[in-house]
């Protein structure tokens, strides 16, 4: 498991490698406020590449989008397969996020 | 690959940084007993999950000395998985709802309710500290096997 972050124009971009779940959420939480301490508003999470998330990961999705929202900014995420996009709808957080097909669909319009 | 005693008893030390691992060996010994790939990979796996974080995290909290108890087993076409800490338990009888308005936007509290809208059965100990998930007629072409 791993997590990538790069910038896509206004856009920080992290990408999950793997599982995001209780072993290893609280890396990818401070990646993320890195970036926002950093002045990052806008932000765009990749599981193109990830297996499962469990509901440590949801929470700390949940955790970064309100403080993301506190400093202006706004999380969406993006390529969620059939699996990940059933656990999103199964706790109803397919309602809180914007949620693209793709990482191009999320970049659209920040 | 060779025939594991069923039902297979591992017991894992009380670290949530090998969850993946322990959850990914579980999910290969039970690969040939269930072939639905994603009621293996998505059910189980998720459920299992969240049962192991659970003991480790609450149940046991957090403590490096204390260990988490995990018991696979078939059982007329049943998969059982009891998993089972050191603590003193809790009443998962009286959980919020994590879906509602007043609670959707709260980190926590939604490994308990995912385990029961992924597992068929989840049932608990009277002191709740031990929970047995249950998926229901996994249909198995094989005994539960060592990778």
């Amino acid at each position: 498991m791993a997590f990538t972050v790069r910038q896509e124009g206004n856009v920080t971009v992290v990408e999950v490698e793997g599982q995001l779940i209780v072993g290893n959420r609280q890396e990818l939480k401070q990646r993320v406020l890195d970036e926002l301490d950093g002045g990052g508003k806008n932000f765009a999470i990749d599981f193109s590449d990830t297996g499962y998330i469990d509901s440590s990961g949801l929470g700390v999705l949940v955790s970064l989008s309100k403080k993301i929202r506190e400093q202006g900014g706004e999380l969406r995420l993006a390529a969620l397969n059939e699996d990940l996009r059933t656990l999103f709808e199964l706790t109803k957080l397919d309602t809180l996020f914007q949620i693209s097909d793709d990482l191009a669909g999320a970049l659209q319009g920040f | 690959m060779g025939r594991v005693p069923d039902p297979v008893v591992v017991e894992l030390a009380n670290d949530i940084s090998a969850i993946e691992k322990a959850v990914e060996n579980f999910v290969q010994w039970c690969g040939r007993a269930c072939p639905d790939r994603r009621r293996l990979l998505l059910n189980f796996r998720v459920g299992l999950t969240e049962a192991l974080s659970n003991a480790m995290l609450y149940g046991n909290g957090d403590d490096p000395e204390k260990t988490v108890l995990v018991e696979l087993s078939i059982d007329g076409g049943d998969l059982h998985v009891r998993i089972t800490d050191q603590g003193r338990g809790f009443d998962p009888s009286s959980l919020p709802d994590p879906r509602t308005p007043d609670n959707i936007t709260k980190p926590g509290g939604r490994g308990i309710f995912l385990m029961r809208q992924l597992m068929d059965e989840v049932r608990y100990n009277a002191s709740g500290n031990s929970v047995t998930l249950v998926m229901r007629e996994i249909v198995g072409r094989g005994p539960l096997r060592r990778p």
